[in-house]
């Protein structure tokens, strides 16, 4: 046996078939892996740490299984990236927060044991915003992640760790968390795919909790397939998070052979409008390949699209503002070697140990809730939640999938936007949509700019309807619309 | 639409979260900014519209609830391991009540 080559760029179906004809053992991958991850990821910063004894002891238990001829499961001895706001056991879990730098997570995210069980090797832990909070991954306490396509340019955020780790080769899939559009945006900008599914889909126990109605464990890989082998793995009913779906799951991955002929396609005509920039074109080609793969493309309106950012920035504010009550020096955190009192402890704690953007977070998330302004901000908020998701089942009454941008630019420059929060917040826009009304979407690569940049297309589906999501982007790779 | 400084300070102190002066004045601007973009929300009448707490409402209202049964839970030992100061199986914190 020989250690595998073209470790960069091998895929899930790539591992199976070499551990199948013995071409390399789980351990000798899981062995190469962490040496090429640990040399490669200086460039990137994507990884904060690995996880080496538990990736081994990971592998060891799939050669085993493969010695005495069991099945080793989907994922057997495929490495694997985890956002570093998912909790993994004996592991550190930080959160990318100065606050969490030596927590030590007691137990494992539902999401990490049902990887593990497939047989998953988990190399280590992957860089983000602090708690989720940013588009840039510039929020990080760790250090920014650089880009793999270009090192003077952001890789997104928040899951900006994850989807370098996977452009750069250093893991085959990872795991993020998107609350809205944290892991659509940097697979757009690293051109990897990405897959926010349906609220629910994928248990949230165990994911450190921002904003908990709209939190979501998903995906990140190469290909369509893998992202697809990986959320069957992760999703379903988790009676640790009652708010996980109940809905049977599909094998996704056999969706991706589907027919798209007579598939409609909507293109919400608010999206578009000023869209004339590089990324739109590339949207529009791919819109176009989708019409020669039989889809029916047309028209359709979402009519609250303007109210988004206010509605998410609120809801997702307010969520947090209670979410992070809990860091306070007591059960978690260091503590504010500063402080005499209880109450002192608490606010110079949190004082410390908060980023700026999370500081804003909790400010906006608070004062919005705060008495007198409940109804005029948070209650408003929910209502025009409530009118955003009408927009959408509205539109899936005439159309099958939404075909949307999913940032108005490309990766931009380290530091560029960080000085403008509502800005870095604008850019949200394509992502919070769907985020807001709970149904799963995805970014798969379309093209690069001339500058070489790389752009993701969003798909857009209704509730559970992943295999109808899948099926699309699956065409759409096999026509080669990956590269534009 | 500005936030005052008098008013940052208020939530800050809802939020338990100390803030430098510096801070206090670049919140002051930066939260001001991100609340007028709220304030487009007002155009919708929204009186007729039901807010929307949580995205799916499928199964039973008690299909989420599980048997009473005793299982186990963390131990005192793993919960306090990441706890900054914590001893007699407590957290510890500094001291509310004088005696």
């Amino acid at each position: 046996m020989t250690a595998p080559t073209g470790i960069a760029s091998l895929t899930i179906p790539q591992i199976r078939e070499g551990l199948a004809r013995k071409q390399f053992s789980a351990q000798e991958l899981a062995t190469e892996a962490l040496r090429f991850a640990a040399a490669e990821n200086p460039k990137t910063n994507a990884y904060l740490h690995f996880s080496p004894e538990r990736a081994l002891e990971a592998a060891r238990r799939v050669d085993e299984k493969l010695e005495r001829g069991e099945d080793p499961g989907p994922l057997a001895g495929v490495p694997v990236a985890v956002k570093d706001v998912i909790l993994t056991a004996g592991v550190r879990t930080t959160a990318g927060s100065k606050l969490l730098e030596n927590y030590i997570a007691p137990y494992d995210a539902t999401a990490v044991i049902r990887l593990e069980r497939a047989g998953g090797v988990i190399l280590g832990k992957a860089n983000c915003d602090e708690f989720a909070m940013g588009s840039s991954n510039e929020n990080s306490a760790f250090g920014p992640v650089r880009n793999p396509v270009d090192p003077e340019r952001v890789p997104g955020g928040s899951s900006g760790g994850p989807g370098a780790a996977v452009a750069q080769g250093t893991a085959v899939a990872a795991l993020g968390s998107d609350t809205g559009g944290s892991i659509r945006q940097p697979a757009s900008f690293c051109g990897v795919v990405g897959v926010t599914p349906t609220y629910g889909r994928v248990s949230r126990y165990g994911l450190i909790a921002f904003a908990s109605s709209l939190d979501h464990i998903g995906p990140m890989a190469r290909t369509v397939g893998d992202a697809a082998t990986l959320l069957r793995v992760i999703a379903g009913r988790d009676e640790l998070d009652s708010t996980s779906a109940f809905a049977p799951v599909p094998d996704y991955a056999a969706a991706l052979d589907g027919q798209t002929r007579g598939m409609k396609i909507g293109l919400p005509l608010e999206y578009y409008q000023g869209l004339a920039s590089e990324t739109g074109d590339l949207v529009m080609r791919g819109v176009e390949r989708s019409t020669r793969l039989g889809c029916e493309v047309r028209e359709i309106s979402l009519p609250h699209t303007d109210y988004a950012i206010g509605a998410y920035y609120i809801i997702c504010t307010a969520e947090a503002s209670s979410n992070l009550a809990r860091f306070d020096g007591v059960r978690y955190t260091s503590r504010s070697a500063h402080s005499q009192t209880l109450g002192d402890m608490y606010r110079n704690t949190r004082g410390e140990g908060f980023g700026a953007e999370c500081k804003r977070r909790i400010m906006l998330g608070t004062y919005v809730l705060s008495s007198g302004y409940y109804d005029a901000y948070y209650l408003k908020a929910q209502k025009v939640r409530a009118l955003i998701a009408q927009d959408f089942a509205e539109a899936f009454r005439e159309v099958d999938a939404i075909v949307t941008p999913v940032s108005p630019f490309p990766a931009f420059k380290l530091g560029e936007k960080l000085d403008d929060p509502l800005q870095m917040y604008l850019s949200d826009i394509y992502t919070i949509t769907g985020s807001l009304a709970g149904i799963p979407c995805m970014s798969v690569p379309c093209g690069k700019t001339a500058g070489g940049l790389p752009v993701g297309m969003q798909i857009l589906a209704r509730h559970f309807n992943e295999p109808g999501m899948f099926r699309l982007a699956g065409a759409f790779e096999r026509d080669g619309g990956f590269e534009g | 639409m500005k936030l005052s400084e008098e008013r940052v300070r208020y939530v800050a102190g809802l939020a338990n979260l100390t803030l430098t002066e510096d801070e206090v004045r670049k919140m002051s601007a930066d939260l001001g900014e991100v609340l007028t973009h709220m304030e487009k929300l007002n155009e919708l009448d929204t009186s007729a519209v039901e807010p929307m707490a949580q995205v799916l409402f499928e199964g039973e209202e008690t299909a989420t609830l599980r048997e009473d049964l005793e299982r186990p839970g963390l131990g005192s030992q793993v919960a306090l391991a990441n706890a900054p100061l914590s001893g007699a199986g407590c957290f510890k914190v500094p001291r509310v009540i004088e005696r």
